[in-house]
């Protein structure tokens, strides 16, 4: 049972063809398996929410789910939010609000907030606070994470 | 931190799940739904299934219906299926407003209805409003089909009367009437945390008095369940606050209060009170 597997992982859009046992976490598999190490893993049971990746248009916590079951979905991280040497408006906004001390926690937050942005543009203030508070920061008091996601909202709503 | 290793079986149809589930239930085989609760315990190797039937294949098992009477929500539907209402039906906004409580917003994309009552979590409010409302469990195997009522499928922490062998196929809520009251409160001390205690209640007001009241408490004894002398307490009375602050006490009286490291017999009490009261003042809003 502890054969590995080959399997292909399509992020952000390009194939990686791996071969892991049924017992690689998706966030696993992403770092040490596809070398895509933006994507960061904190706690390991999903509480800290560092590792959300965007499977399928879906924010989910990656090392809640087990590579085997990505095979064939649309996983967005973090490394596909640039477009070249333009931030997408949440990186931008991140910068520009000072959203980030150390950093850790930012590629979480950043696929938290696009994931539910995109898939509810009117999310309420109230609503998105609550969406905030799914992942951990332990720098910023999260003040300035949500002056960011706020204002990167408004742009992404034009 | 890494879960150990298990053979995982990728189940089409709803009879190979239950073929497989009948052969790899003897060697500690467990169902995989939404993994939001199972994943983490095998991250801590509290669990270490030898096979995990991964269900997120089967077709079929994401049926959300409502035939009249009640609502049917098979294995597969998500908590963010609830994000909205589902229904035209008190029920449905009442599942709504008690969704927005479970977890975090990544979980419920993922996390299953059925798989939180079959996980059987003291905390969880989908077993809360499971035991308030008096769910139907539909326990599927190859043995056969059976129904299961709420208030005997809940034995304890974690347990529940399923067998080895059974799949949670659907769980069947009864709707509501449109003139409907609905009341819910948890208490934790971090956004998204398992609930300490948490209350949901349900009932009519008939010429102004209190009628057919469900009081159901979570979190606070092995399992949720309805609070018989809470009920007893509101029906017929005035819907106020000396009927809510009675029946609050009440329930705190009832309970068999589970004890941990940061919360002891007394102070489950007091938060018991706390929620059934705060349940029954938000049915008024």
């Amino acid at each position: 049972m502890t054969d590995k597997s080959p399997l292909t992982l399509t992020i952000n859009g390009r194939d990686h063809a791996i071969a892991v046992e049924a017992r690689r976490t998706l966030a696993d598999a992403i770092r040490e398996d596809c070398g895509q190490t933006g994507t960061h893993i904190g706690c390991e049971h999903g509480i800290c929410g560092a590792c959300t990746v965007i499977v399928d248009g879906e924010p989910v916590r990656s090392c809640l789910m087990f590579a085997v079951q990505a095979e064939g979905r649309q996983i967005r991280t973090v490394e596909g939010l640039a477009d070249g040497e333009t931030l997408h408006v949440m990186q931008q906004a991140f910068m520009d609000h000072h959203g980030l001390q150390c950093g850790f926690c930012t590629p979480g937050f950043l696929m938290l907030a696009v994931g539910v942005l995109e898939r509810e543009p009117d999310i309420s203030d109230d609503d998105l606070l609550d969406v905030l508070s799914s992942n951990l920061c332990r720098c910023t008091g999260y003040q300035n994470i949500i002056k960011a996601v706020r204002a990167a909202a408004d742009e992404m709503r034009k | 931190m890494k879960p150990a290793p298990f053979v995982r079986h990728v189940p089409r149809t709803l009879d190979q799940a239950l073929a497989i589930l009948s052969q790899v239930a003897g060697q500690d085989g467990r169902i995989l739904a939404g993994g939001q609760s199972l994943v983490p315990i095998m991250a801590f190797r509290l669990a270490k299934p030898a096979h995990l039937i991964d269900i997120n294949e089967v077709a079929g098992l994401d049926q959300l219906a409502s035939d009249g009477k009640m609502l049917s929500i098979g294995a597969r539907v998500r908590h963010a299926a609830f994000h909205a209402p589902v229904a035209d039906n008190r029920l449905a906004a009442l599942l709504t407003y008690v969704a927005h409580h479970i977890a975090h917003y990544p979980i419920r994309m993922r996390g299953t209805f059925c798989g939180s009552l079959a996980h059987a979590d003291p905390a969880s409010e989908w077993c809360l409003t499971a035991a308030t409302l008096g769910a139907t469990m539909i326990a599927m195997s190859q043995r056969g089909t059976r129904e299961i009522a709420a208030k005997d499928f809940f034995e304890g922490i974690m347990a529940t009367a399923l067998a080895e062998d059974e799949l949670l196929a659907e769980v069947r809520l009864p709707l509501l009437a449109s003139d409907a009251k609905f009341g819910f409160y948890e208490f934790n001390r971090r956004a998204g945390d398992f609930a300490m205690a948490s209350s949901l209640v349900t009932y009519r007001i008939v010429d102004g008095k209190i009628a057919e009241a469900r009081v159901g408490v979570g979190g606070a004894e092995s399992a949720p369940r309805r609070i018989t002398e809470a009920e007893t307490a509101l029906n017929g009375a005035t819907p106020d606050d000396d009927a809510f602050r009675a029946a609050a006490e009440a329930a705190r009286d009832a309970i068999d209060p589970l004890e941990d490291h940061q919360t002891d017999a007394a102070y489950r009490r007091d938060l018991v009170r706390a929620v059934v009261r705060r349940a029954l003042e938000h049915s008024l809003t």
